[in-house]
């Protein structure tokens, strides 16, 4: 069977046999394997220590983002109800982009979450191998001579072997993923060092860098719907729904609701 | 014939199976030639599907080599191309 799978064995059976070649004489050939395969467990386990740490990492900005965001909601209410719209619409637009952060940290976080289930349930494969590996690497080296235990020797690696190089892909695979995840995370740390989820009290009054990027990022379009929709909220004649509002809203004025 | 779903596990599959499951290998190796990711992922999902369903799942103290190794479930396209010309998936 020459497809797929045949291309993906080769390289598996020459990386095995690679490693058994390092090594001389049948016994050799089991404590190095033995040793090797030690190795590999140990690195899985920082593996997946790494992809804890990336998965806190970005459960902890998850969670500055969504006080950002509660933050810049507050503000665009408050920048309204005082009638300053503009300062309002630069709120809102920072907390779309803050919403839109928010989104797909939830999926990496996700995508960690499977890669940390599956990285441990190989890492517990991978280990009642080793087990079985050991016990046959005994009663190998006491019961055969040393042509029947090159043999003997030469399967029980190769299956070990086997499940090694596969472990060895998954934990490949996962960093790669992890790496993307943390340049991604270190994005949305400058930005977040650049001011764009600060605190609008520090905001200048002109139109900066920042500010000019947040338009383009944001889609003007929900930034426009929300800030009618907080207005009606604001204006006279609607009931009071904005029960979360704090100091903005316990002084409505139905003049500065309709302002501009 | 034992079949290994890399970074997944080992199943056990008989002789009968051998046959549809070459057959699909050859389904998926035309759907690499192509550039529809989408086609792609179904022709390789119903390949492992058939592995998971008709095989025995190898023990996991049980050292078993493999006849066959499939590329991971989440191989792209472009992935199992590369398969094909360079390293392959196993890097190193």
């Amino acid at each position: 069977m020459p497809g797929i799978s045949g291309r993906m064995s080769t390289i598996v059976k020459a990386k095995i046999s690679k490693l058994l070649d390092r090594a001389e004489d049948p016994s050799e050939t089991l404590e190095y394997s033995y040793q090797k395969q030690i190795e590999l467990l140990q690195n899985v386990k920082k593996g997946i220590a790494d992809v804890v740490t990336s998965k806190k990492r970005l459960q902890l900005q998850e969670e500055q983002l969504k006080g950002q965001v509660v933050k810049l909601d507050t503000q665009a209410r408050q920048a309204l109800a005082a009638g300053q719209e503009d300062l309002a619409r630069t709120a809102l637009e920072r907390k779309n982009v803050a919403q839109t952060e928010l989104q797909s940290l939830d999926t990496q976080i996700a995508q960690l979450e499977q890669q940390q289930e599956q990285l441990t349930a190989s890492e517990q494969k991978l280990r009642a191998k080793i087990e079985q590996f050991r016990s046959r690497k005994e009663v190998i080296k006491a019961q055969y001579s040393a042509a029947e235990a090159q043999v003997r020797i030469s399967e029980a690696a190769t299956g070990v072997g086997e499940e090694m190089a596969d472990v060895g892909l998954a934990m490949q695979r996962a960093l790669d993923k992890t790496e993307n995840m943390k340049a991604r995370a270190e994005a949305v740390q400058e930005l977040e060092a650049a001011g764009t989820f600060e605190d609008l009290t520090q905001l200048g009054s002109g139109e900066d860098d920042i500010d000019r990027q947040l338009k383009q990022l944001s889609s003007s379009n929900e930034v426009d719907a929300e800030l009618e929709k907080m207005k009606a909220e604001l204006g006279s004649g609607s009931p009071p729904a904005a029960g979360e509002l704090e100091a903005g809203a316990s002084q409505p004025s139905a003049s500065e609701g309709q302002a501009s | 014939m034992i079949v290994r779903i890399a970074t997944e596990g080992q199943y056990e599959l008989q002789g009968d199976d051998e046959q549809a499951l070459n057959e699909l290998d050859n389904e998926a190796v035309l759907a690499c030639q192509g550039t529809d990711e989408q086609r792609f992922r179904a022709t390789y999902d119903r390949m492992l599907d058939f592995v998971r369903t008709h095989g025995r799942l190898v023990a996991d103290d049980e050292l078993a080599t493999s006849d066959l190794i499939l590329p991971p479930p989440d191989t792209t396209l472009e992935e199992a191309r590369a398969e094909f010309t360079g390293e392959g998936l196993i890097p190193g």
